[in-house]
């Protein structure tokens, strides 16, 4: 096995029985264990074949036995054994109003997507079971380190970044006791809000592209935020540039400049001007904190921006991982199904193996497996894309046999998956790929709960068949933290003004108090929150529903008071 | 209960309560307790799918009860910090709450806490549905649009309870433990002011260490005779023993469990000297928050009686709609669904009626605690408060708690009213204490609330 460094490896190997030096005060407790060489080489024998099937991953992988005591500890640190300590993680913590909202780094996981991949094992699994969760296992390493929703995981390891973080928050806390556990809770409680898309976008810019052209400038900027035209002026500039270009031909911009600096003089100027300001870059509310609260920047408080540091990047690091999961699921379920029937080992053992995996991968009646879904999409896509049916003739055919009878055999359904699985996260995946054919085929539906007063039972009902109400029903399930903004005009002095962006739902309510007070102490001054919540017309109580009405309100957190006024 | 209405109809009600008798006839349900656990299965979502316990079938463990006692006192300190820096408290306890059934001394608690950020209510109902409870859901195989596929047995007529009665939401969550350790906690925690001791007794209690009980295997004291006893069983069992006439002890095998051994034992040997009432409204007004109220204060005020008096206090529990019921352990009172009319009369009846019976009052000091949303269609007190009246006469106190809908108005309900009216709460403020709070008041109100009603 390879030899790694004490930072990449979460607790260095140690006798069994052997008892850890306690920490924190916790008990005495053995060390984690590494699989028996008997098992990693059954691993190293999956790697092989996983490789020879197509699957790219990097070399090393580390495979540990648990044992419940250990799960109990990682669990509450997202299974990175180094994360640093919070009190929260020994309390029991109450998930019932959005357990996966609240925490996306979806916490019980067999692998960790960290530098060399980390998968966790209980100690009695016979070898063929191992053998279909080494395969599973590798495919999610494969996925972790190729789609490029996770390309800001590649560069460095997690448990090592981590381990320094925990030392870092470990010496900080002996300075500053309690004080860091407040900074902690109040970072956690905005880290849901991260830019995680505005991270990718930074890794993903393309060069200096991105700087608008004189032309861009004029027409969005110039126009609408400098000189506030009128939408005809504006219309009557818009014909104007078609007009030039249409009677100058190559020459029509310039002409059209030369022109418009007669009329605009000052506009030249503040063109090279805006060329040479930084592009406005988009901040997450902890970024602007670091950056521009004047508590947090004040020399005495200089300790906290780390902290924020640490949570926040903690945070980044989780978030494509909920965003994946059907797909993540869906194409380690795919690989462990194929590779483990070709695997020669395990002879002797399908019915055992059947019998499991039917239970992984099998449709629920009522209900959604990520693994039974994601797979069998996979699949589809790949005999979609074999038979050349993601073309435009076959989407223009209409009649039922031929569209059947369709096969191009253009062979590249292999090809496509792995596009995919590189390309897509769950929200595209499912906008793109889950059609009326896929539903039909696997007699999807959309079913709802609804209750029978006089027998006192839930029934189930079927409520849709068709793709799109299919589609919805999962996109709207899909993990999505409201999108917070920071109005810089609204903030005036020491105020800060968020608004939250209202997609249909409203925020948890009795959460609203403490993350403002939080944000409060991290600002240093009062903060406002702009964000909708219904009032529900007469008729409602009871539990009758009325009509909903939506309504603006506004949070102030001032002095650790809250407040509400209605907007309007 | 029909009758009850037409009687009332006959002394005159007000159109407003007339309306608030006819909602709760017509509100269909009964008193059953929900369905045992496990009855109900979680229909699963995208996200509660493991690789543990799909492949490996490896629940997620469950901590076990110590380590979050082990630092409660820890926790506790760092609460009682929190608020002297300036932060409101963290750490909830007795959120989880399901005592078992025939073991009344047994809830379920757990130091809770909430991390809380600013999430999406999903289960606020939108038209797409959301993830939540009410929410639509993916399901594979036959069935006609339209077409009832399966059904569940309602656990909780509410569904708002989440975590209230009844219910528990997250069974995966809990751990087992004494009330005892809540009423632990909720001592230390809250301070709350002891019960004062009142009467001419004490709640005494006396240990004596004997050594009566019988261990097979271990033990401090070898029990010859017994020991000797389960050998020769054991023996016979084996066919060891041919003639009963000619035992060859050399032969015989002796097996560590047949051993038998007198231990030390604390026998406890008391006098329970005080008797908590713990009555209940279950009518059908007491849908939802109001019920999850009440029944949450109830358990806060059960585990610390057993903490207070070292399980030297006997409870016993009293449920009502328009007729009142005894019920035979917390597990019920704590579970019957809610359903029927209101007539708060009759439960304070009873209780009259069973201290009367069982000459209590001779020997017992008398708690009495009432839970209700304060409907009662008794509008005008005519029965509530003779009752009342006869009720103080053997009682240490009395406390009513009243968990206002938001919809009745503030001060608003008969049962507020007519105490009110009847002069019992100035006039005997050492005996009848009311406390009045919104349905959704949280558990730091309901903490004030159990001061309110026993200092």
């Amino acid at each position: 096995m390879p030899a790694r460094t004490e930072s990449a490896c979460p607790q260095p190997r140690a006798p069994k029985g052997e008892p850890r030096a306690p920490t924190g005060g916790r008990p005495y407790r053995p060390f984690m264990e590494l699989v028996s060489q008997h098992t990693k080489n059954i691993m190293e024998g999956c790697k092989e074949r996983a490789r020879r099937a197509g699957l790219r991953f990097e070399d090393e992988t580390l495979e540990y036995l648990v044992t419940n005591r250990d799960l109990l500890e990682l669990t509450p640190k997202n299974m990175i054994p180094t994360l640093y300590d919070y009190w929260v993680h020994d309390v029991e913590v109450l998930k019932e109003k959005g357990r996966y909202e609240l925490y996306p780094g979806n916490p019980y996981e067999t692998v960790i997507n960290t530098r060399p991949a980390i998968s966790y094992y209980n100690d009695n699994n016979p070898d063929w079971m191992n053998v279909m969760i080494f395969y599973h296992v590798l495919g999610h390493i494969d996925f972790f380190q190729n789609n490029l929703f996770f390309r800001h995981t590649w560069d460095f390891d997690l448990t090592g970044q981590a381990l320094a973080d925990k030392r870092l928050i470990a010496s900080l806390r002996s300075r500053h006791g309690r004080w860091v556990d407040y900074v902690i809770e109040f970072s956690r409680g905005i880290d849901n809000l991260v830019g995680y898309f505005d991270e990718l976008a930074r890794i993903y810019a393309p060069g200096s592209g991105d700087r608008p052209t004189r032309l861009d400038y004029y027409f969005d900027v110039f126009l609408q935020s400098e000189r506030k035209v009128r939408i005809t002026d504006y219309v009557k500039e818009v014909n104007r540039y078609n007009d030039c270009v249409r009677r100058h031909k190559e020459l029509g911009e310039q002409t059209f400049f030369a022109d418009t600096q007669a009329k605009y003089p000052e506009f030249e100027a503040l063109y090279l001007k805006s060329l040479e300001s930084k592009p406005a870059r988009r901040r997450d509310l902890l970024q602007f904190l670091m950056e521009e609260s004047d508590f947090l920047n004040r020399e005495e408080n200089a300790w906290m921006k780390p902290v924020l540091q640490i949570v926040r990047k903690t945070s980044i690091y989780f978030q494509p991982q909920i965003r994946s999961k059907i797909m993540n699921e869906g194409w380690a379920s795919y690989w462990h199904e194929k590779l483990f029937m070709q695997d020669e080992r395990i002879c002797g053992h399908e019915v055992e193996y059947a019998r499991v995996h039917s239970g992984v991968a099998s449709l629920p009646r009522v209900g959604l497996n990520p693994y039974a879904l994601g797979m069998r999409m996979f699949q589809n896509i790949e005999e979609m894309a074999d038979k050349g049916r993601y073309s435009n003739t076959y989407q223009r055919l209409h009649d039922a046999e031929s569209r059947h009878r369709f096969d191009l055999r253009t062979g590249k359904g292999f090809e496509t998956i792995f596009r995919v699985r590189e390309d897509f996260s769950d929200y595209l995946f499912l906008s793109t790929f889950l059609d009326q054919e896929f539903v039909d085929r696997h007699r999807l539906f959309v079913t709802e709960r609804r209750l029978n007063q006089e027998r006192m039972v839930w029934e189930y009902v079927v409520t849709s068949r068709k793709a799109e109400d299919y589609r919805k029903m999962l996109l709207n399930q899909l993990y999505h933290p409201p999108r917070i903004e920071i109005d810089r005009e609204k903030s005036a002095g020491n105020l800060l003004y968020l608004v939250h962006r209202f997609e249909g739902k409203p925020l948890v309510q009795e959460y609203i108090p403490n993350t403002l007070l939080g944000i409060e102490f991290l600002w240093g001054g009062p903060v406002r929150l702009e964000t909708s919540e219904a009032v529900r017309a007469a008729g409602s109580e009871m539990g009758q529903e009325g009509e909903i009405e939506w309504r603006r309100v506004v949070y102030e957190m001032k002095e650790r008071k809250l407040s509400k006024t209605p907007l309007f | 209960m029909r009758d009850y209405y037409e009687q009332l109809k006959k002394r005159g009600i007000s159109p407003d309560l007339e309306e608030k008798i006819r909602r709760e006839l017509e509100f269909a349900g009964s008193h059953d307790l929900p369905s045992p656990r496990g009855a109900f299965a979680r229909v699963p979502a995208i996200y509660d799918w493991n690789d543990f316990s799909a492949l490996m079938r490896l629940e997620r463990p469950q901590s076990p009860y110590t380590t979050n006692i082990r630092s409660i006192d820890e926790l506790l300190e760092r609460d009682r910090q929190r608020e002297v820096d300036g932060f409101p408290r963290k750490i909830r306890v007795g959120k989880l709450v399901r005592p078992g059934k025939g073991d009344a001394g047994k809830v379920v608690i757990v130091p809770t806490t909430v991390e809380e950020k600013l999430l999406h209510d999903n289960t606020f109902p939108t038209d797409g549905g959301g993830g939540g409870s009410g929410g639509s859901t993916g399901g594979s195989g036959d069935g006609e649009e339209g077409e009832v596929i399966g059904e569940q047995a309602v656990h909780d007529p509410d569904q708002a309870g989440e975590g209230g009665a009844g219910q528990g939401e997250g069974g995966g969550h809990e751990v087992e433990s004494s009330a005892y350790d809540l009423g632990r906690i909720l001592t230390e925690k809250f301070e709350l002011p002891n019960l004062k001791e009142k009467g001419k007794k004490r709640a005494l209690s006396r240990y004596t260490y004997d050594l009566t009980d019988r261990n097979r295997g271990f033990g401090q004291i070898l029990d010859k005779k017994a020991t000797l006893r389960r050998i020769l069983e054991t023996n016979m069992n084996l066919g060891n023993i041919p003639d009963v006439n000619e035992i060859d002890p050399s032969r015989m095998l002796i097996s560590p469990n047949d051993k038998v051994y007198r231990t030390l034992s604390r026998e406890k040997d008391y006098e329970s000297q005080a008797m908590v009432f713990f009555l209940r409204d279950y009518s059908g007004s007491m849908m939802g928050k109001a019920t999850e109220l009440v029944v949450s204060q109830h358990v806060l005020i059960y585990s610390w009686l057993l903490y207070q008096y070292e399980h030297q206090v006997e409870s016993r529990f009293v449920l009502h709609d328009t007729e009142a019921r005894e019920v035979p352990d917390f597990h019920t009172y704590y579970n019957s669904r809610v359903a029927g009319g209101t007539r708060v009369a009759s439960a304070f009846r009873l209780v009259n009626e069973i201290v009367e019976e069982e000459s209590l009052a001779r020997d017992y000091n008398i708690y009495v605690f009432h839970g209700t949303d304060g409907d009662d269609w008794d509008s005008d007190g005519q029965e509530i408060i003779p009752e009342l009246e006869k009720m103080i006469g053997y009682a240490n106190r009395v406390g009513v708690t009243i968990a206002e809908h938001t919809y009745s108005g503030i001060g608003a309900t008969e049962v507020e009213r007519n105490l009110k009216k009847s002069g019992l709460l100035e006039g005997r403020p050492e005996l009848v204490r009311l406390d009045v709070m919104g349905e959704d008041a949280d558990e730091s109100r309901i903490i004030e609330g159990i001061k309110k009603l026993i200092s």
